[in-house]
């Protein structure tokens, strides 16, 4: 085993050599393997981070989950901005009222507020809702327990916090029972909600505290009375959504009284939708990425074996004086198909490395969520390796086969 | 004398091709014994380099047996053929046929790398086969970098590294001067003095005549086949003119 090993290790050795030769030639060559090599990386990536993220959206919001944001409208002065340009409490009540595809609807606040216990410090998102919010984005406390309706009426000082705002304000410490000072106002913690990790949008959901609405309206988000900032809705199923979608501006429209052919001053987007386009770029994408790999590969590895043939063809003489002073056919077959793969090899190291950029450019220039695995290198390192194998075999058989005496008599 | 090394039994070789039919030999018989040290002369097309190149393993006979060391190869694998000439056989051809780029002791280790010696011993015996043909201060040269009689001895270096007992040399000095030849043809007599049993190719009447054996080919068939007194190689360097004296006539 050692000594076969050390066989290998020795031929690679040889190999690099003869490569290191004709650097030029061996980086002309290795281009297409490396454009190839560099597709599939990326293509991985994209996949494994398109299918996280679509993941981590659904397990965020549920496919049917809908949101309302407030669009200040683009004709200001047009309108009475006093007139129902901000969404309320009494446009969700309208939602599930008049819907028949809106299951539930929940207002909220939000805000950024220091947190502060026994001297720990935390700066987490702060949002001010209604008991539905927890239902319409499936979300659970992993201890403790959610406040109570009365709780909500009554705006009494509670709050649920996430796993990360527990972190770094407990400790290992059980946050329940505590008081925990938010603004200035002291708040009963009730319960410590389920791990969510990222966003889609790559912010943590777990550095976060909710409470009541009217207890955040009075204590940290003043505003008039019904005045919040968006809308969770949900439709009663996926199929609906698209439905739920439609109503929802309707309605919408007619509360915030806005005339036929005025500007909406509010946005409803929808989960579904927005995954949908997201899984269509994506899939394109992929496609394309994968055709670009299928075709640089397969002209890298002709690439290869031109290359290597013309290596037999030029060292038909070495050939031939290893086979006189005892190589077999096994040793020459492997010396070449270890040069081939060598080869390829170069062109795989490189083009993974040309993956890497695409990959950190796209997720920075686009904010993608891609993610490169252990696999991925595997992948990459593996396709290289049997390109180098597949298209090295044919010229390494030709000069194993050689006749030494020919091969000898060859200047 | 010791039992026979190499037999050749009616050994014919034919090259069909669509033009013609060439019987390169025709039922040729040798017998070679250890130790000897065999010339083997002839015109240019007698079947010299074809016969060299059966007893050498490289090429099989048309007809005919051929028993290596007690072993009929005429029939083995082009394996078994590699392994035979890789532990019984040196070569030395007219060209070196050194691996170019390749510094000679890299070179001589070559045939003990194919061996699957390890690379302490390989060196170890490389360093000793190149100190016996007197390179051990060119080690780290290129065959670019040494002289045509320097890389004939590296080529030697080479074919014994493995301890052969059969060096085969096919016009060795075709390529060198005269008192290169000479040099190379010490330095076989040398080895045959020290076991090694040689057959030679060669077109020049001198060198020939430093064997023990003289085989003369004609038209693929052997025509004459008798032992000499071999002239002493170093005896016929001392008698020429000295390098200073050849130098002072150019
Ligand atoms: N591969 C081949 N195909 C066809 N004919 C060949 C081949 N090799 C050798 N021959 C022929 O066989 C005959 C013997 O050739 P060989 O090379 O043995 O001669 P030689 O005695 O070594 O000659 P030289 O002194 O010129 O080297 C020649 O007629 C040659 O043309
Ligand atoms: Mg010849």
């Amino acid at each position: 085993m050692l000594v076969f090993l050390a066989r290998i290790w020795a031929s690679v050795v040889l190999a690099m050599r003869a490569v290191s030769r004709n650097k030029l030639r061996a980086g002309l060559t290795t281009l297409g393997i490396m454009i190839g090599v560099a597709a599939v990386v990326t293509v991985t990536a994209l996949a494994s981070g398109a299918r996280e993220s679509v993941t981590a959206q659904v397990s965020a919001l549920g496919s049917n989950a809908l949101m309302v944001f407030p669009r200040s409208a683009r004709t200001s002065g047009a309108r009475d901005s006093t007139m129902g340009s901000r969404l309320s409490e009494q446009d969700a009540k309208a939602l599930v009222r008049e819907s028949t595809s809106i299951a539930l609807a929940a207002p909220f606040l939000r805000s950024s507020v220091v947190a502060v216990y026994e001297g720990q410090n935390s700066l987490p998102s702060v949002i001010g809702t209604k008991l539905d919010y927890f239902a319409v984005r499936n979300w659970k406390p992993r201890s403790g327990e959610l406040w109570t309706h009365n709780a909500e009426a009554t705006g009494e000082k509670v709050c649920l916090i996430g796993v990360e705002t527990a972190r770094e304000l407990f400790g290992t410490e059980d946050p329940i029972g505590r008081r925990v000072r938010i603004g200035r106002f002291f708040f009963q913690v009730l319960g410590v909600l389920e791990e969510k990790g990222q966003s889609p949008f790559g912010q943590s959901q777990d550095a976060i505290v909710v409470m009541p609405i009217d207890t955040m309206r009075s204590t940290i988000t003043r505003t008039r009375p019904g005045e919040v900032h968006a809308l969770m809705l949900s439709a009663t199923s996926a199929e609906t959504s698209a439905r739920a979608q439609k109503q929802a501006i309707e309605i919408l429209r007619f509360a915030h009284r806005i005339e036929e052919g005025g500007e909406d001053d509010f946005v409803v987007r929808s989960q579904a939708e927005f995954q949908a386009l997201q899984q269509k770029i994506f899939g394109a994408l992929t496609l394309l990425l994968i055709g670009i790999a299928a075709v640089s590969l397969v002209v890298g590895g002709i690439g290869v074996m031109n290359i290597m043939l013309v290596s037999v063809a030029e060292r038909t003489r070495e050939i031939g004086i290893r086979m006189a002073i005892g190589a077999r056919e096994a040793d020459i077959l492997v010396q070449f198909l270890v040069e081939s793969v060598v080869l390829s090899t170069i062109g795989g190291v490189a083009g993974t490395l040309l993956g890497y950029g695409a990959v950190a450019g796209f997720t920075t220039a686009l904010g993608w969520s891609m993610r490169i695995e252990a696999s991925t290198l595997a992948l990459a390192l593996g396709t290289s390796t049997t390109i180098g194998v597949a298209f090295g075999f044919l010229p390494a058989r030709q000069a194993a086969r050689l006749d030494p005496i020919q091969a000898l008599g060859r200047e | 004398m010791a039992e026979p090394l190499i037999e050749l039994r009616e050994v014919s070789k034919d090259y069909v091709s669509e033009a013609a039919i060439v019987r390169a030999l025709r039922r040729v018989d040798l017998v070679v014994e250890r130790g000897d040290f065999v010339a083997i002369i002839g015109q240019s097309g007698s079947g010299k380099s074809t016969m060299m190149n059966i007893i050498g393993c490289l090429d099989r006979p048309s007809t005919g047996r051929y028993v290596l060391d007690g072993i009929d190869v005429t029939e083995r694998s082009n394996d078994a053929r590699a392994i035979v000439r890789n532990r019984l056989i040196g070569f030395i051809f007219q060209g070196f046929n050194l691996l170019a780029r390749t510094t000679a002791l890299e070179n001589v280790e070559l045939p003990l790398v194919y061996r699957g010696v390890g690379g302490g011993e390989r060196r170890r015996r490389a360093l000793a086969a190149l100190e016996q043909v007197g390179l051990a201060d060119r080690i780290h040269h290129t065959p670019n970098q040494l002289s045509g009689g320097q890389q004939q001895r590296v080529a030697i270096a080479r074919a014994l590294v493995t301890n052969p007992p059969l060096l085969l040399a096919d016009e060795p000095t075709g390529n060198l001067d005269t008192r290169t030849s000479l040099e190379v043809l010490e330095l076989l007599q040398r080895l045959n003095r020290s076991g090694i049993t040689i057959a030679l190719v060669t077109h020049e009447h001198d060198i020939a005549a430093c064997a023990k054996r003289l085989v003369r080919m004609r038209d693929g068939a052997i025509q004459i086949d008798v032992r000499q007194e071999p002239t002493d190689a170093a005896a016929a360097l001392a008698a020429l003119p000295s390098r200073e004296a050849e130098e002072k006539r150019a």
